[in-house]
């Protein structure tokens, strides 16, 4: 990874130096939008992956039942005119007439029963069962409205089907099945997919006939082909020499040198997600260990200079949040939350009078940027804590996580851009494998914030385990991420702050 | 010579099945495919439901013996992540490596063949020293920094050659040149000390004292005593080539079957692991058969052998 960020560096300077020298075309005149992208998506069917490429692929090719303003965060009608909810259990949607999937078939309410039915069935295997587990059936109530039943009440139930369920076409995908639509997929979405190569590259084309009047508008290109590059290097070279129109997830590093680029711009916007430091508070690795010690634990929220890490590392517009989750997110009341300032010494006197005046060794495990990861290294090593810093994969680190087996892990939350707390906490609180608080309260109060639609029950609950987790000091929220995204100057794009680019409201100016 | 084939034959399909078994066991080691197919986010119960849906909670050697025999008829299972087969995702991948290995094959023996006898024929002169040098720099150039280099100069500055991905044949002359370098250097060498031992041997002798033009003593007699180590090295070198482009090939964005490999083994995506494995040794292994049988060809000494 260092490695690579140095080279990237070098072909920046490389690159201006010789900028005159290239021609750099954006396919305005081909009216192609040609996107690179570097987590390659293994398969667009959108229950079939769980990857974040695939919730953006997902979106421009197909649609939900509603739609979620991306300024105002409010849900509107998409597919469904409009919702009742007669009881906390109970969702019943009309369906808009008139929508046609991109094989030409009229959407219905039997493609909506379908596509509920099959995701909350475990034998469907879908890939990320925990977004549907609480889909309990649907029926069909007339040929344009349904009725979902849900297991439990579920407060973030329509930003669900805002960010991730899109409708299948029953009759198409019952016929070419399973294996054969995720090659050939059709949604009736403002895009159609017109090539797939799993893993390789995706082309899309306008679809002439999606329906009028959606809030996701018309398609102004009419092309889009998205290829998958998995070296860093490699995709802001093609950048820079104008092959490719639209990359994201630069390098921060970068971006200045990008914005010196006449025919390119560089642009971030806050993400819903989180970087935090998890610390095994319940001494899953180990009763005797030091983190157990709730000194130990505020003398590491003492130690560490979050702000500085936003400020000069994340940049951008990077925020500390108080609580433990996004600010935006519903329940996730700052106000509720301890805080800790940034002070080393206040940390070695915690660390003292936790019987550790010469400090202790701890294995720090991180998936998160190397640079960023040392950076809390040498704040913790200030205080005398000895953090060996071990870089480990995503996959690999989560599934230590999950065993139980890191002491200490820094790690990062998007919650599927769900704003609602209830996609941040119970991930990390409610008893189960990723929970190193193992508090009985905290479970007690998030079960009692997740399973009613009543706002004001709900902030009391959540309120009350947020200011048990900080006073606690469990679990270190560090910083918000920043997005970093380049694209040609010729394109008019704007990014949103939930990670989910929309190529359907970009232009070419 | 039947014999001799029939000899490799068996000891390949021996290395194929040592080779089945440690990639096996290797990616059973590696971790929990439960876990990285249930993704960052799934909870306990999330994973144990995808453990008995897949299978994976059968004891391992039921799991093995149900893949060896479905392996023996060319069934190689259904890739986790892709939902496709394996074999349909090697077949649609195959064609970019072998590409990929040719061209760099055949670019690295009409670098490195001429550059060897030029050696060799001016022995101890400063070309000499020359190609030496350049086949240690060649040597020591890691080759994901000669690809940057390569994309920066003639992708980015000059803007003749594409960055990344396939299409057309374009694509594939900088990685064909950058795996060329991981040859070029074993290859000229070999050529040269092989050229320079039969330069000194006394057939050559008596062919120059036959009065024969240089160029004839040179191609004919000596290249074709010398050829015979590069042949057998080549073929092995395309081999290393075929299973160890992978980082070539995720440098310029060719998504053959090494980058599958690759991309396979973060996922832990076991079967396709498997199935690349096993598909790149059987080509090593062909590759060293075919090998044998050139050199028995090109030397009558090893046909009895």
């Amino acid at each position: 990874m260092g490695v690579q960020l140095r080279f990237g560096a070098a072909i920046l300077a490389a690159a201006l130096v010789g900028a005159g020298a290239s021609p750099a075309l954006a396919q305005k005149s081909a009216d192609t939008l040609r996107i690179t992208m570097r987590a390659a998506l293994s398969n667009i069917d959108p229950y079939y992956n769980n990857e974040r490429t695939g919730v953006v692929m997902h979106h421009q090719g197909w649609d939900g039942l509603v739609y979620r303003n991306p300024e105002t965060f409010k849900v509107e009608p998409l597919l469904a005119t409009e919702w009742k909810l007669p009881d906390t259990t109970t969702i019943e949607f009309t369906l808009r007439p008139g929508v046609k999937f991109h094989d030409g078939s009229a959407f219905t309410a039997d493609d909506v029963v379908y596509t509920l039915n099959l995701i909350s069935d475990p034998a469907s295997k879908v890939s990320t069962p925990a977004n549907y587990n609480w889909i309990d059936k649907a029926e069909k109530t007339g040929d344009m409205s349904v009725r979902v039943k849900l297991k439990r009440p579920t407060p973030a139930a329509l930003d669900y089907f805002a960010m991730v369920v899109p409708i299948y076409p029953k009759a198409y995908r019952e016929k070419v099945g399973a294996e054969a639509y995720a090659k050939a997929p059709v949604g009736a979405g403002p895009y159609k997919m017109t090539k797939v190569e799993s893993g390789v590259s995706i082309d899309f084309e306008r679809f002439e006939d999606y329906w009028a009047g959606s809030p996701k508008g018309k398609a102004a290109i009419k092309k889009m082909s998205v290829r998958f590059v998995p070296d860093a290097a490699t995709e802001m070279t093609e950048l820079l020499s104008g092959r490719a129109d639209w990359i994201w997830n630069l390098n921060p590093d970068q971006f200045d040198s990008v914005n010196k680029f006449p025919n390119l711009a560089a642009v971030r916007k806050e993400s819903m997600r989180v970087g935090y430091l998890a610390l095994d508070a319940a001494g899953r690795t180990g009763a005797d260990n030091p983190l157990t010690k709730l000194k130990v634990r505020q003398a590491i929220w003492h130690a560490i200079d979050r702000q500085t890490i936003a400020d000069k590392l994340v940049t951008g517009g990077s925020r500390v949040p108080g609580a433990p989750c996004f600010p935006t997110q519903f329940g996730c009341n700052g106000e509720a939350a301890t805080l800790y300032d940034y002070n080393p010494a206040k940390a070695k006197q915690l660390l003292a009078e936790a019987g550790y005046p010469d400090g202790f060794e701890v294995d720090l495990a991180s998936y998160i940027l190397p640079q960023w990861g040392s950076a809390i290294q040498n704040y913790l090593m200030a205080v005398g804590i000895r953090a060996k810093l071990n870089q480990l994969q995503v996959g690999a680190l989560i599934q230590r996580a999950k065993a139980g087996e890191l002491r200490a892990y820094l790690g990062t939350w998007g919650s599927y851009s769900i704003n609602d707390v209830s996609a941040f906490l119970p991930n990390f609180f409610d008893g189960g494998a990723d929970d190193y608080a193992r508090d009985p309260d905290v479970q007690k109060w998030l079960i009692e914030g997740g399973s009613t639609n009543d706002a004001e029950v709900r902030n009391k609950a959540y309120s009350a385990a947020i200011q048990r987790i900080t006073q606690q000091a469990y679990f270190t929220p560090l910083h918000t991420y920043v997005t970093t995204y380049g694209y040609s100057k010729q394109l008019e794009f704007t990014p949103y702050s939930d990670e989910l680019p929309r190529f359907y409201l970009a232009k070419w100016k | 010579m039947l014999l001799l084939i029939a000899r490799r034959l068996g000891l390949g399909l021996l290395v194929a099945l040592t080779v089945m078994t440690l990639a096996f066991m290797l990616t059973r080691l590696s971790g929990d495919l439960a876990i990285s197919i249930a993704g960052p986010s799934a909870t306990q119960a999330d994973v144990e439901i995808i453990r008995k849906a897949y299978g994976l909670d059968r004891p391992l050697y039921v799991q093995f013996f149900s893949w060896v025999g479905r392996a023996m008829v060319g069934d190689f299972g259904q890739s986790y992540f892709f939902k496709d087969s394996v074999s349909n995702l090697i077949a649609k991948r195959l064609p970019i490596t072998l590409t990929l290995g040719l061209v760099g094959l055949s670019l690295a023996l009409i670098i490195s063949i001429p550059l060897g006898i030029l050696a060799a024929v001016r022995e101890n002169t400063w070309l000499d020293r020359g190609v030496t040098m350049f086949t240690m720099v060649g040597q020591a150039i890691p080759s994901f920094w000669l690809a940057l280099i390569l994309m920066i100069v003639l992708g980015l500055n000059l803007g003749i050659l594409p960055i990344s991905g396939t299409g057309t044949w374009q694509h594939f002359v900088m990685p064909g040149i950058v795996l060329a370098f991981t040859a070029i250097p074993a290859l000229t060498r070999l050529t040269r000390s092989g050229m320079i031992e039969a330069m000194a041997s006394d057939y050559i002798r008596t062919a120059r004292a036959k009065g024969l033009s240089r160029a004839r003593i040179i191609f004919k007699h000596a290249l074709r005593n010398a050829a015979i180590p590069v042949v057998s090295i080549a073929a092995v070198q395309l081999g290393f080539m075929l299973g160890g482009s992978i980082v070539i090939e995720t440098v310029f964005a060719l998504h053959g079957v090494g980058y599958l490999g690759w991309e396979s083994i973060a996922k832990n995506d076991f079967p396709v692991v498997q199935a690349v494995v096993l598909v790149l040794a059987a080509i090593y292994i062909g590759l060293t058969l075919l090998s044998d049988i050139l050199n028995a060809l090109l030397d009558p000494r090893l046909r009895t052998g």
